[in-house]
């Protein structure tokens, strides 16, 4: 376990050193934002000593380098645009998706799984072709088009709940929740559907594959033959084997969420991180984009740690480690 | 019988408690967000609009843009270098404190001494200050090394900030010795965060997470006509549908900016009620005329057409900027016949109508030596102005008509704008906002020649030159007295307009819809202002 971390860690450290290099390069060769920043009515002067306090008047791996031993010291540089360091304004908007992201992902689990489950028993009856029909229309229809619809019909002609933004917030060691309170989950409600939607569909669909094939194999008709109980079987023979790549999906898509729930976040106005990526990435707001990148490169690392681990508490033929000879 | 009548009275006092309490509150949803709460840290519309609700400025601009007492209750030149500023009585900050004039030039050291700020004109204004003195404690006297009529315009954006937020001793204009200031200069962080947003408006900011909302509360303290409403949120919405929908949701009362052809679903929705004001933002195409060899054009005789003022007056004529205005801006602009809206200072009062006329346009082409027109990229923004994409199509095909071919490169504003600073286009879009409400603004920066050392022609891309336009411009921006003045502004217009270096279309209007028994004044800053949110009786 020990070792495989380290291992870990270390391959990460290179993935966030290469992301970095992309990332910061890219948004260079976009074009100069002292273009999009200083107003023409700025005197020669002042203009000067905004590019020179930027960084920008050196050489662009030079920029690079001054940004790589800052990083090291724990600065992932200044934001052009809002003048404050640029992990401050990630991690000011982290608590509202973190939230949105881990109510998304347990409806999915909670809806996904046990309809998937009975799409996959009941697979040749109308009741799982039913489900198995309607879950295409979850992941085909366009995450916008669901949104604004969900707001129609909720929002604007039901009125039962709120259009946009998110709720009252309650601090619980300094950071503001919303899930703690009535009008938080009002709010969060929709958004959260709209992002569960596409995914609850894609587990559905993997757990009911995963399920009508594991009817099939061998230990799961001698347990039949044995006498095990119905209910015995789907918990402990299926369903435990088919969740491997039910958690690898959901682990991802956990990452993908968090990183870029933009378009949910931008129809609903939801204060969150990936409507700041886009802010920056038009800005050019170099700082925060690589810092973005970064961290959501380090959350997919982290992600994908815990999945591994997951399987080997799942399926014990799993090591972490190869065992060396 | 009683009882019930009592209960009755209980209950409706109680409604009427509650609808009261509603009432107080407010909720404006804005298309782009302040990128902080330091009034100096970056001059753009939204960061200007939200400071002038926290702090004031010593003179202000109405809704129309004309100027009005704010701080400073009068001024009047004494000489022409040297100003008198008289200051409002009574006027305190926030926290109770009251103003004094060393407040005023704490401010003017302060925006000298900001090295957190992105560059915008305060320090261009401040440099022009040869000595300010403050006689008496509601008198402040500002000399200037020239003469500078533009003063009073100036002071408009420059919100005036509370000297209590850094240690001093006795505050003087002595930028040498940082006029007294002896601890560390504001810091954004500091206003972001409230500690040092102490103003005089007719707000005062409670919380401001970016990208989550804006929130404050009204400044009991206030000098002036206290606003109706005791607490404001503002919203950052970027995306006009969610704005429109939470609109007719009920979470936001006003909401900047929806999209036009929203604006006839809002007017047959019952419950809710727009306003449309023409704004001073102009768009218009500026044509390289510098280069004899320009990136994008291309004509048989091996010359760059733009440089001729007949194509340039051709282009003008082929384009039918009514039809524009009617169909792609669904009526929400108003077609352009010079850089500023007719009325303003400096404009002429009867500019000539660049009519729309494709048969002269062919003429004058040929005249020039284009009977078969040439090869012109029209390259603009596509996420920047009003429909801005569109208007390059329309335009573009309005040029192919009188026979010049034409292509259009439309891309995004963070690609768009570099390029243009580095001159890569030949025929390219521009958008401006004359903030000081007159017309040497537009003139400054896109007309006269290009010297960034004298803060002329910044965005002159197209590095148009006319000696003689330059003259009159300098003598404008020197004379004090006004008539004199407006008419140099007018003699440089019409020149401007005779040579056409960049060709006007049309000015964007301001939209701002809201629910039943709400008004708004609609400004033409395009300023969004919760103290200009009236409730209607």
């Amino acid at each position: 376990m020990v070792l495989f971390t380290l291992r870990r860690l270390i391959q990460s450290l290179f993935v966030l050193l290469a992301v970095s290099v992309v990332v910061f390069f890219a948004v260079y060769a976009v074009g100069d934002p002292i273009e999009l920043l200083v107003s023409p009515e700025a005197t020669v002067e002042a203009r000067a000593a905004t590019i020179a306090r930027l960084g920008l008047d050196q050489p662009i791996w030079q920029q690079y380098f001054t940004f790589l031993e800052r990083a090291l010291h724990g600065d992932l540089g200044t934001s052009f645009v809002h003048g404050i360091p640029a992990i401050e304004l990630i991690v000011q908007r982290m608590p509202a998706t973190f939230e949105l992201v881990v109510v998304a992902i347990t409806l999915t689990c909670v809806i996904g799984i046990p309809l998937g489950l009975v799409a996959g028993l009941y697979r040749d009856r109308p009741l799982g072709r039913g489900i198995m029909a309607t879950s295409v229309l979850g992941f085909s229809l366009p995450n916008f088009w669901q949104g604004m619809m969900l707001i129609l019909l909720f929002a604007v002609w039901l009125g039962w709940l709120p259009a946009s933004g998110r709720g009252d917030t309650v601090s619980v060691l300094g950071v503001p929740l919303s899930i703690l309170t009535a009008d938080g989950w009002s709010h969060v409600i929709m958004p959260a559907v709209n992002l569960a939607l596409a995914n609850i569909a894609l587990v559905l669909r993997l757990t009911a594959t995963g399920v009508s094939e594991a009817q099939t194999q061998e230990y799961v008709k001698f347990a039949r033959a044995k006498g095990v109980k119905p209910g015995r079987i789907v918990r402990r023979h299926i369903l435990r084997n088919i969740l491997i790549p039910v958690v690898t999906v959901v682990g991802m898509e956990f990452g993908s969420l968090i990183a870029y729930s933009t378009i949910t976040e931008t129809v609903f106005a939801w204060p969150g991180m990936g409507k700041l990526l886009i802010d920056s990435v038009y800005q050019l707001d170099r700082p925060v984009v690589v810092a973005y990148v970064m961290l959501v490169t380090l959350i997919f690392v982290i992600v994908n740690f815990v999945v591994d681990v997951l399987y080997a508490a799942l399926d014990p033929r799993v090591q972490l480690v190869a065992p060396s000879h | 019988m009683i009882v019930s009548r009592f209960c009755l009275a209980t209950l409706s006092a109680l409604l009427g408690l509650a609808a009261g309490a509603h009432a107080q509150s407010l909720t404006i949803a804005l298309a782009s967000e302040p990128t902080a709460m330091d009034p100096h840290y970056h001059q753009a519309t939204p960061n200007n609009a939200m400071a002038s609700q926290i702090f004031e400025t010593l003179v202000a601009q109405d809704a129309k843009m004309s100027l009005i007492p704010g701080l400073a209750a009068s001024w009047k030149t004494r000489d022409d270098t040297t100003w008198e500023f008289k200051l409002q009585q009574g006027v305190q900050f926030s926290n109770g404190q009251p103003l004094t004039p060393q407040d005023v030039i704490f401010t003017f050291c302060r925006t000298m001494n900001n090295e957190e700020s992105i560059a915008g004109s305060y320090k261009a204004i401040v440099q022009k200050f040869a000595d300010v003195q403050a006689p008496d404690a509601h008198t402040l006297i500002i000399k200037t090394r020239k003469p500078y009529p533009l003063l009073p315009n100036d002071l408009t954006r420059m919100g005036i900030i509370w000297n209590g937020i850094v240690e001093h001793g006795p505050i003087t204009f002595d930028l040498e010795k940082k006029c007294g200031v002896t601890g560390d200069w504001p810091r954004v962080a500091d206003f972001n965060n409230g500690k040092h947003a102490i103003g005089t408006g007719p707000y005062k900011l409670k919380s401001y997470v970016k990208g989550s909302g804006i929130e404050v509360e009204r400044n009991d303290n206030y000098w002036g006509e206290k606003p109706e409403w005791r607490s404001v949120k503002f919203l950052p919405v970027p995306n006009a549908g969610p704005r429109l929908t939470g609109l007719l949701a009920g979470d936001f009362d006003v909401v900047e900016s929806p999209a036009a052809r929203d604006v006839q679903r809002i007017k047959d929705t019952p419950g809710f009620g727009y306003v449309v004001t023409p704004s001073v933002r102009i768009v218009y195409f500026q044509a390289d005329v510098g280069r004899d060899n320009s990136p994008f054009v291309k004509a048989a005789n091996g010359k760059n057409p733009l440089q001729d003022v007949r194509v340039r007056r051709a282009i003008s004529m082929a384009i039918d900027r009514q039809t524009i205005v009617d169909r792609i801006m669904d009526g929400m602009a108003m077609p352009a016949n010079q850089f500023l809206p007719d009325g303003m200072f400096g404009t002429l009062p009867h500019p000539p109508q660049l009519t729309y006329d494709p048969a002269q346009a062919k003429k004058l082409l040929a005249e020039a030596g284009y009977p078969d027109g040439f090869e012109l990229t029209l390259s603009s923004t596509n996420d920047r102005y009003i429909n801005d994409g569109q208007i390059t199509q329309a335009v573009a095909q309005y040029l192919s008509r009188v026979g010049i071919k034409t292509k259009v490169d439309a891309m995004t504003r963070s690609v768009y704008f570099p390029k243009r600073a580095k001159r890569e286009f030949s025929f390219s879009m521009g958008g401006w906002s004359s903030e000081t409400g007159e017309a040497s603004s537009f003139l400054q920066y896109w007309v006269t020649s290009f010297a960034p050392e004298l803060g002329l022609g910044t965005s002159n891309y197209g590095r148009y030159s006319n000696p003689e336009l330059d003259r009159i411009f300098r003598q404008a921006v020197t004379t004090v007295d006004d008539t004199q003045r407006e008419k140099l502004l007018q003699q440089a217009l019409t020149l401007t307009l005779a040579d056409l270096p960049s060709i006007p279309l049309h000015f964007e209007s301001s939209i701002w819809a809201f629910r039943k028994g709400l008004t708004y004044e609609g400004r033409a800053d395009q300023y969004t202002l919760a103290s200009s949110v009236k409730s209607v009786p």
